[in-house]
């Protein structure tokens, strides 16, 4: 038996730092609440003890008064029901106060995001019009290397890089520019609009080793980069569809008044818009990491399944109505962006997957969507080939080879892998480093294709 | 006495009204209050208080700010805003309304007896 007195071993501060971090815990609780709770359980067990009982009993007696801890956050729950829903606060108090360091950062993000619309902007005013007729090949080759290099200042400021890769990313930027611009293009363009094509992913793997902060070769970052990617991916397309809505708004409301609000809202906002929405989307990805959920894994979850079934009942179609397919290159194109969505579904699973747990039925999802695609993809290249040898290669159709080439190879040995992973052969982590350790393929095709094509095929 | 959920819920608005209406306190004083006026037969889960005080802060019946007193620990007091005695009036009134028809018509019943369970009539009619 516990008495009244005697007790000294007894840790009340102890027991009550428990009861706190056992109540914070809960939804709709916040720390002010428990403040308020804690001391009204200290001012009863004080009045306890005065009336003779031991702290130890005094406690019981106070938190068993205070009521269930569930049934009181489900009270503060229904008065507080904004707080059962996390917000992406850009600000670190509660009173949505920025410190200094917050207010440095959205000071930087505001002048990058407005740098890449200005610098987005500056060519047209210096008389290369966007909607040139004989120049518009301008800002095809040229738009990603007008906003990415802001994006790769953010990410170098903010991880603050060293020299040597800064030095190197210049680098890379002043070639891209190099070859973007020194080619003679002409006639039809093709392989101009395959260096439009092909750049955007040099450039953005490139201003990658500015967001891992240099540490490229770590496969944990790179595959921070690959989610920073899917997200921001997601961040950009709710601000293009807010910004869709202003500018009809502003078009729609300018012209009731008789104003023709159409050609600056086009030329103006559309442009510096889309340019500064890459620096600020960005931003918006690094503030709520950590905040809220990531959502593309939560997007490749339910995909996975339907694209899965759409492949299964397409190859089931091909094999009841023998149509052998109509290959041109059009096609061949279609393929390469489906193997691109398999691509993206599969790493969104694989980032948000415990590398831990065991292999289970999503796995098996992953694993049959990409044999599908790879089935499916070994019938279209087969057509692809014939077709190629009896016609000869244009750029176009050498670049859809080559990237279907890149892509099967990469699904290949990611189905190979994961199978074996699922028979216990393979650890995980060996499928995610295959991943990330393929990441700079796509950028030194993606070059190659910019360097060596226009050349090749004689600026077609 | 064990009262009923509803009829504590229903009257602890007015009872803590009436209670800030003597003056600011916080919440372990305001539970000791009522406890001291019903001598004792008026028994909160004492936590549940707290979401009632936020929820009659939201209104803007009461108002809240932490303070430390000297040689007291910070604590959140709430004290009666304008808007607060104009609900305490309304509240009062309507409970005046209330409680003096009960007090007329049970006046000239009799009250049950011992051994008859008050709550019998109550029971059959729901079952």
């Amino acid at each position: 038996m516990t008495t009244a007195t005697g007790d000294d071993t007894y840790d009340l501060e102890a027991e009550i730092a428990q009861w706190r971090t056992y109540g914070i815990g809960r939804p709709g609780v916040d720390q002010t609440d428990v403040d308020e709770l804690e001391d009204h359980l200290r001012s009863q067990i004080e009045e306890l003890c005065t009336a003779g009982l031991g702290t130890d009993e005094a406690f019981l007696v106070a938190v068993k008064r205070m009521g269930r801890l569930d049934e009181l956050s489900r009270e503060f729950a229904r008065e507080h029901s904004e707080r059962l829903w996390k917000q992406l606060v850009l600000t670190s108090d509660e009173a949505g106060r920025w410190d200094a360091a917050e207010r440095r950062e959205l000071g930087v993000v505001l002048a990058l995001a407005v740098s890449a619309a200005v610098a987005i902007k500056l060519p047209d005013l210096l008389g290369r019009p966007l909607d040139d007729p004989n120049g518009g090949g301008f800002y095809l080759r040229n738009a990603s290397l007008l906003v990415v290099p802001f994006l790769a200042g953010y990410f170098g400021w903010k991880r603050s890089i060293d020299r040597t890769v800064v030095a190197t990313l210049c680098g890379v930027f002043a070639a891209a520019a190099l070859f973007a611009n020194v080619y003679p293009f002409g006639g039809e363009g093709h392989t101009e609009i395959l260096t439009g094509l092909h750049l955007p992913i040099v450039l953005w793997i490139a201003m990658g080793v500015a967001y891992v902060g240099g540490s490229w070769r770590s496969s944990g970052r790179r595959m921070d980069f690959i989610r920073f990617s899917g997200e921001w991916l997601v961040y950009y397309a709710l601000l293009g569809l807010g910004g869709g809505l202003l500018m009809a708004f502003t078009a729609g409301a300018f012209n009731a008044i008789g104003l023709e609000a159409e050609a600056f809202v086009f030329e103006w906002v559309l442009p510096a818009g889309a340019a500064g929405a890459v620096i600020v989307a960005a931003w918006l990805v690094e503030a709520k990491q950590g905040v809220i959920e990531n959502i593309a894994p939560v997007l490749a979850r339910i995909f996975t399944p339907l694209f899965s079934l759409l492949l299964a009942s397409f190859l089931a179609a091909l094999l009841v109505t023998t149509t052998w397919l109509d290959v041109d290159r059009d096609v061949l194109i279609f393929f390469d962006l489906l193997l691109v969505v398999v691509l993206g579904l599969l790493l969104y699973s694989l980032s948000a997957r415990p590398p831990l747990a065991d292999a289970g039925l999503a796995d098996w999802l992953s694993i049959s969507l990409i044999v599908g695609a790879l089935v499916i993809d070994v019938l279209v290249l087969a057509a692809i080939v014939a077709r190629i040898s009896e016609f000869g290669f244009s750029a176009n159709k050498a670049a859809a080879l080559g990237e279907n080439v890149v892509l099967l190879a990469n699904l290949g040995w990611a189905a190979w892998l994961y199978v074996g992973f699922t028979q216990g052969r393979y650890r995980f982590d060996r499928l995610v480093r295959w991943q990330t350790a393929y990441l700079p393929l796509f950028a030194l095709w993606a070059a190659f294709v910019v360097i060596a094509f226009p050349p090749l095929f004689n600026f077609s | 006495m064990q009262l009923t959920k509803d009829l504590v819920a229903a009257s602890a608005t007015p009872l803590v009204l009436t209670i800030l209406s003597e003056g600011e306190s916080y919440g372990y004083a305001i539970l000791k209050r009522i406890n001291e006026l019903s001598h004792g037969e008026l028994e909160w889960t004492d936590g549940m208080l707290y979401p009632l005080l936020h929820r009659l802060d939201r209104l803007g019946l009461v108002e809240a700010d932490w303070r430390a007193p000297k040689g007291q620990r910070r604590r959140r007091y709430y004290r009666l805003t304008g808007d607060g005695h104009a609900a305490l009036a309304e509240q009062r009134a309507q409970w005046t309304v209330i409680t003096t028809t009960l007090k007329r018509v049970w006046d000239d019943l009799p009250m049950p007896g011992p051994g008859v369970d008050p709550m019998a009539g109550a029971r059959w009619e729901t079952s």
